[in-house]
């Protein structure tokens, strides 16, 4: 039967792996893939300025960005597409809470800059490579 | 209880009845929103009620934590704590800690990434009270008579949760830095320390209530956290799926992720057949109903229903919508919500000396409140299920997929008002202890406990 200083081995040895190869692949990750998959060379000045208007207003706490955040309100990561330039700038924009469909969001009521810089933000999310998410409505008609 | 400095533990766990009351009132805010009642708006947004709801979680458990470890380790060190003081001086700056971080959420004082809104600047007084209470923890610990393994493993989970809080607060310019780095904190604390820290609670509890032989029971636990490392590590591959990272994390994930619910299942396996096989018939039923109840519903709850969506196949069709909701409900209740409830029953009658072992309302508090959070999974469930498939198979537009499912949230309160009766009956409980005292102290009363 297993003893104790075994079970010990056990949980030592496999963290220490299981960590070690975690960290190659994260640095593999992080140095070789994001920087394609995201198109860094995009990263303007202009879209992390969106990006801290998206941080600063917790709009993950409605919405999802590459499926991650709340469930109250929809999926952004195509919305540049879905929606366009006009109707984003709208919503952000809308001195009174924007309701399209029956709930409300937070009225932002920003500056045409401020809205500038998050359809930037949004542009470059959506041409981030996200092995296919979201996915295809297949049963779309 | 044996040492007089273990009382400080009662009032980490009045702090933690007070956070999960606030916690279940904005959990309310948030179901009457989806059910087309968004009467708050304007002083309570839907984004500032789920920072709150969340924030609180994450507030109320780690106070839990703390008090379990101040209560364990001087038991299992056979030592007070080296500084009450300090300690309390620790308590008061963890509840102003959260109480800014909270009012802060009202007037868009936040950082938008999910689990971490606390803003960058609050973070560092969070790291200096977390590092006070490490440091009166590992000093009681290397001051004491004996280093067991059920306190090397709680407290090895206590010093990384600590040390897995600082990647979350580095900044990023780039979304898919940001967001692999959050799972650091937010997967590897879930899915592998707090594991650890459950794990050590788990094991005191089982000693203490089973009499079982410590050696046997200590074995076991280094198998399950064993386990839960070596699925849980690698097994942060399933959050990487579609993050804009390689395929690689797709196979890595999904294999890896595949595996931890072994170690959700070895905990059940472990609670259940440790009971069976103990002699001891400790008296405190409702403790014992709690360290079952947390073996086994962190198993359906993270181990079943985190099962249910881990595949990349099936991930791509439910990541992100109400399904995800449905299993954070239930894992968070199963694995800490109610290991934290267990040690509050375990620990109230050994501080305050009285014992409500046995009590009605202590019953109704149980099953009230299972019963109630299953019925919430299950509402998420339905209407994720259903989201799932009229947004993603069918390709209905987001908002008119909600008012479909809305009905399914008059359920969710509904089984909502159940769970909160009997949480309610909980704290009525914890009220009727009354406060700790030194007349509990077991040479007085000369109770092994
Ligand atoms: C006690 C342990 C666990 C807790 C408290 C927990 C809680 C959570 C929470 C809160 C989320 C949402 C996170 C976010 O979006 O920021 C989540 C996501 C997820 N969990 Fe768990 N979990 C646990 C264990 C597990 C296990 C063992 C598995 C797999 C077998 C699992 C699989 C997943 C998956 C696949 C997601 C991503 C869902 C998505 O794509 O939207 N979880 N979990
Ligand atoms: C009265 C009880 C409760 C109600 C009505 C409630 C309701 C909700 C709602 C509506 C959400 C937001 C979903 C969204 O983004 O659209 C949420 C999020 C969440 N709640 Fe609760 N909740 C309650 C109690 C609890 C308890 C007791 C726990 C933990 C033990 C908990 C853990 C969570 C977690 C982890 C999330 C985030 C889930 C995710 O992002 O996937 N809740 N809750
Ligand atoms: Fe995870």
């Amino acid at each position: 039967m297993l003893s104790k200083s075994q079970a010990k081995v056990f949980f030592l040895g496999g963290t220490v792996v299981t960590f070690a190869i975690f960290l190659g692949l994260s640095w593999n990750s992080l140095s070789n893939e994001v920087p394609k998959q995201t198109h860094e060379e995009n990263l303007s000045p202009q879209v992390i300025s969106g990006k801290r208007i998206w941080e600063k207003n917790n709009c993950m706490g409605c919405h999802t960005l590459f499926g991650e955040g709340a469930y109250y309100a929809p999926e952004l990561t195509k919305v540049f597409v879905r929606r366009g330039e006009a109707y984003i700038k709208a919503a952000l924009m809308s001195k009174t809470p924007w309701s399209p469909r029956g709930r409300k969001m937070v009225a932002y009521a920003m500056s045409e800059k401020e809205a500038n810089d998050v359809v930037a933000f949004f542009k470059w999310i959506g041409e981030v490579d996200l092995n296919g998410f979201p996915p295809k409505p297949d049963l779309k008609k | 209880m044996k040492y007089k400095s273990q009382k400080v533990a009662y009032w980490f766990f009045a702090l933690s009845m007070l956070l999960l009351t606030l916690q279940i009132i904005y959990g309310f805010i948030m179901a009457f929103a989806h059910m087309g009642y968004d009467v708050l708006h304007v002083i309570t947004p839907f984004n500032t009620a789920r920072a709150v709801h969340t924030n609180l979680l994450v507030v109320w458990l780690l106070s839990g934590f703390m008090g379990a470890a101040y209560y364990i380790i001087p038991e299992e060190a056979e030592n007070e704590l080296v500084s009450v003081k300090l300690a309390y001086i620790q308590l008061i700056s963890l509840a102003a800690v959260g109480v800014i971080a909270i009012v802060g959420y009202h007037f868009n004082y936040w950082e938008g990434r999910k689990f971490l809104e606390i803003p960058r600047p609050l973070d560092w007084l969070v790291v200096v009270n977390v590092l006070t209470f490490l440091g009166i923890i590992l000093m009681t610990l290397f001051k004491g008579k004996k280093r067991t393994t059920t306190s090397l493993v709680l407290t090895m989970g206590l010093v990384f949760a600590a040390l897995l809080y600082l990647p979350g607060m580095i900044w990023f310019d780039n979304q898919t830095m940001d967001s692999f780095f959050r799972w650091w904190v937010v997967h590897l604390w879930v899915e592998g320390v707090w594991e650890l820290i459950m794990g050590g609670i788990l094991a005191f509890l089982l000693i203490k209530i089973t009499g079982v032989d410590r050696e046997v029971i200590e074995k076991w636990l280094y198998v399950i956290v064993g386990l839960t490392f070596i699925s849980g590590i690698l097994g942060t591959g399933h959050h990487y799926y579609y993050i804009g990272v390689g395929k690689i994390w797709l196979v890595i994930g999904g294999v890896f992720s595949a595996l931890e619910p072994l170690a959700f299942l070895g905990m059940a396996l472990f609670a259940v057949s440790m009971y069976r096989k103990g002699e001891k018939k400790h008296p405190n039923k409702i403790a014992l109903s709690w360290t079952l109840g947390t073996a086994i519903v962190s198993f359906l709850g993270a181990g079943l229903l985190g099962l249910a969506h881990t595949m990349p196949g099936v991930n791509m069709y439910t990541h992100g919508t109400l399904v995800t909701a449905m299993h954070g409900h239930l894992a968070f209740w199963g694995a800490y919500g109610m290991i934290v409830l267990a040690f509050i029953s375990y620990s109230m009658p050994n501080l305050t000396g009285r014992k409500l072992y046995d009590t009605q309302s202590g019953i109704l508090a149980f099953w009230l409140s299972n019963i109630g959070m299953i019925g919430m999974t299950a509402a998420f469930g339905v209407a994720g299920v259903a989201q799932v498939y009229l947004e993603r198979k069918v390709g209905l537009e987001f908002g008119d997929v909600q008012k479909e499912i809305q009905v399914h949230f008059a359920v969710l309160a509904t089984c909502a008002t159940l769970f909160t009766t009997g949480i309610g009956y909980y704290i009525y409980e914890f009220i009727k202890y009354g406060t700790p005292n030194d007349e509990a102290l077991e040479s007085l009363t000369k109770i092994n406990i």
